[in-house]
């Protein structure tokens, strides 16, 4: 018997939990012991949970932690090349490189990811317009399959297994190591450029006009303001600072280090976030922040705002949250406009929201992004939601949409064949790698991508 | 050379613990020796501290119960051309479940090969190379489980209580020579050994150990507790009379 531990688990959002057996091995080999062993009917593997919905969630099933498999192999100083094994988060890269002159050439809003989760996701942030997905920078990565055979692969070589493995969910095996490119910065700051816009018309305008001269672009939007201020925003431009931008005395440009994190220390109340605390604050944060240039920013506060607060996921209480993400397709705007229409209607009290114009889209055959705007925020748990959501979907499928698989926890499996067209092909290299149905997770039973065995 | 330079040689790297403690050691400069059974695995974690900290360090095929290797093993650290050593970490040790120990005499025996006599073999080899020199530190990851014999886990407390013994009777004699023993006491740390354990509770990762045992060798530390409030957890532990501790259920 290999040991494992009998864990509640959930996404981020802490919805949907589901009793889970958790393997944490710490030895490269033991990876395929575990697969093989036969303990549990399947298994998904998980890095650091910042998945909301059921990603690596796998109910009466196995979760293999890769946390314990963090070990980076090497560097090359010329090229900015990292090789590391999955289980090295992005926090723990910044740690190490960033003093060296190396930033992640691509990072979602939270550092508490590892690269694993990064490549099965295949996670895009605030550069996407720029600089494409994760996956993108990803030069090859090594694939344990079910079968025990470990896999080279590259966009050159086994392409196939590659680009379904890159926003593959986890579905495809387990992801051993990947190599990296980094990319050169000149100090540990930004320098961003804000502008404060009245309404959805002059946001879409104004990203459009500026994405090319950014690295990167993204708006916080106020999706309480309603009428005439329907999707007022704070749009962000940044680039990385060079040294000689940063203030004066500001010493070593990288000296700028992660904060210390209070933690949230309980679970909200549920009464605490209300259409009238959050409006008042999402008032605040427009009226904070007016259009000016050349603001130097630390990159943390940058590009992970919320990770200065540990377990912030906590102030949507136990019920737990979602956070909803949807694209739109280029020339289909008014599909976004209509469901914050929609959103800000029902008044589903969230924080601000963002949006951001994706660039062209990847080869992943589950990756997500693609041409087009791209709307995020939290929604909390409430009866009645996922009838709502439900709704929700129709509307993003009607205009030729797309909801993200690291945050989605209730679309059906309908709505997600006619989302990602490539479905298909994903499924006929899923059927060669894992034959047996080895892995699974909710998600993929969810989405029929995994044969539902309990039933 | 300055005490900074010195090479550490951490035994039993693989261990989450160990591999955190040799973390400690080369981000503050030191290049590390990296000695365990399993070569695959002592090579990845070699390889992770050059990359992360930028100081040397070499992977060493280390088996405890082979006793016959041991001297071969001390001088190739010895000779490895990083400079000269300035301590030995044993981080290393086995436990099974109790009741196979008592019914399977080959694990009880394997747990004191493994936990005692082994270390007796390797350390008295390194003691001798730094009494010669005047110089260095010795440190073993013993364990509270050595502070009394429980019902529950008594034949790997009893390893570890000879360890212990071993190591404070190590100290007085290297004391005269300018050479010190720590002994480290873990309470629970989240480890392999540990993991999906019930019962456990004030859990340290093995960061927060390595950082406290990092600190209690370099500050020349005796008898180390880790996290430090497991010695007044022990203190009341070990102070319960014999007549009364053998009523426990413990």
């Amino acid at each position: 018997m290999i040991p494992s531990s009998t864990q509640r688990l959930s996404g981020w959002g802490r919805y949907p939990a589901e009793d889970c057996k958790v393997f944490r091995p710490e030895k490269r080999r033991s990876v395929h012991e575990i697969l093989d062993s036969g303990q549990e009917p399947h298994y998904i593997a998980r890095g650091l949970g910042r998945s909301y919905g059921d990603t690596a969630v796998n109910g009466g099933g196995g979760v293999l932690s890769t946390v314990r498999l963090n070990r980076m192999l090497s560097f090359d100083e010329e090229s900015g090349i990292l090789e590391c094994e999955a289980g090295v988060s992005l926090a723990e890269i910044l740690e190490v490189f960033l003093p060296r002159g190396w930033f992640l050439p691509v990072t979602p809003g939270t550092k508490f990811v590892t690269v694993g989760g990064a490549i099965a996701n295949d996670v895009h942030g605030k550069n996407h317009h720029r600089d494409g997905t994760f996956g993108a920078h990803v030069l090859d990565l090594t694939l344990l399959t079910p079968g025990g055979d470990v896999i080279d692969c590259s966009p050159e070589s086994r392409k196939d297994v590659y680009w379904a493995t890159v926003g593959g969910i986890g579905l495809t095996g387990i992801i051993l190591t990947a190599k990296i490119r980094m990319q050169r910065v000149e100090s540990a700051y930004m320098k961003v450029d804000y502008r404060r816009l009245k309404n959805i018309q002059e946001t879409l305008a104004t990203i459009r006009e500026t994405d090319a001269q950014y690295q990167y672009s993204v708006a916080w939007v106020d999706c309480l303001a309603r009428g005439g201020a329907l999707g007022r925003s704070v749009l962000l431009l940044g680039q990385h600072a060079a040294p000689n931008e940063l203030w004066p005395g500001t010493g070593d440009p990288f000296g700028a280090r992660a904060r210390k994190k209070p933690g949230v220390p309980f679970d909200f109340p549920g009464f605490a976030l209300n259409p009238l605390s959050i409006r008042a604050f999402n008032g605040a944060f427009y009226a904070m922040h007016p259009s000016r240039d050349g603001k130097i920013i630390d990159y943390d506060s940058y590009f992970y705002p919320l990770d200065a607060v540990n377990n912030w996921n906590r102030i949507y209480g136990k019920r737990g949250f979602t956070q909803y993400q949807a694209t739109f397709p280029t020339g289909k705007e008014d599909g976004l406009v209509q469901l914050l229409e929609r959103l800000s209607a029902a008044s589903c009290a969230s924080f601000l929201a963002v949006l951001k114009r994706f660039g062209p889209e990847g080869k992943g055959l589950l990756s997500y992004p693609f041409e087009g705007y791209t709307l995020t925020l939290d929604i909390p748990m409430r009866e009645g939601l996922l009838a709502f959501l439900s709704d929700c979907d129709r509307l993003v499928l009607q205009y030729g949409g797309r909801l993200y698989l690291a945050k989605d926890m209730c679309m059906s499996a309908d709505s997600f064949a006619a989302m990602y067209p490539r479905a298909g092909e994903f499924r006929k290299v899923r059927r060669e790698l894992d034959p047996k149905g080895v892995l699974s997770s909710r998600m993929a039973r969810r989405l029929r991508l995994a044969e539902d065995t309990t039933s | 050379m300055s005490d900074r330079a010195k090479m550490i040689v951490i035994l039993g790297v693989t261990s989450a613990m160990a591999r955190a403690l040799a973390d400690e050691f080369a981000k503050a400069g030191h290049p590390v020796i990296l000695a365990a059974r399993d070569d695959e695995e002592t090579a990845f974690i070699a390889a992770d501290i050059r990359t992360r900290c930028e100081v040397n360090a070499i992977p060493m095929h280390f088996e405890a119960q082979a006793f016959e290797d041991h001297e071969s093993f001390v001088n190739s650290c010895i000779e490895s051309g990083e400079g000269t050593i300035g301590g030995v970490v044993l981080c290393y040790g086995f436990m099974d479940e109790q009741p196979k120990a008592q019914s399977d005499f080959d694990i009880a025996r394997r747990t004191f090969d493994v936990n005692l006599t082994s270390a007796i073999s390797v350390l008295e080899k390194f003691a001798a190379h730094f009494e010669a020199r005047g110089e260095g530190f010795i440190a073993a990851i013993s364990s509270v489980a050595g502070d009394r014999g429980r019902q529950s886990n008594y034949i790997y407390g009893a390893s570890k209580a000879g360890l212990s013994a071993y190591l404070e009777g190590l100290r007085n004699r290297l004391y005269h020579r300018g050479v010190h023993v720590t002994t480290i006491k873990p309470g629970f740390v989240d480890t392999k050994m540990t993991f999906g354990l019930p019962g456990l509770f004030l859990v340290a990762t093995p960061q927060q150990a390595a950082k406290a045992m990092y600190k209690a060798i370099v500050t020349r530390k005796n008898t180390a507790y880790v996290p430090w409030f497991w010695r007044y957890i022990m203190l009341i532990i070990r102070h319960v009379p014999d007549w009364q501790f053998k009523k426990m259920k413990l």
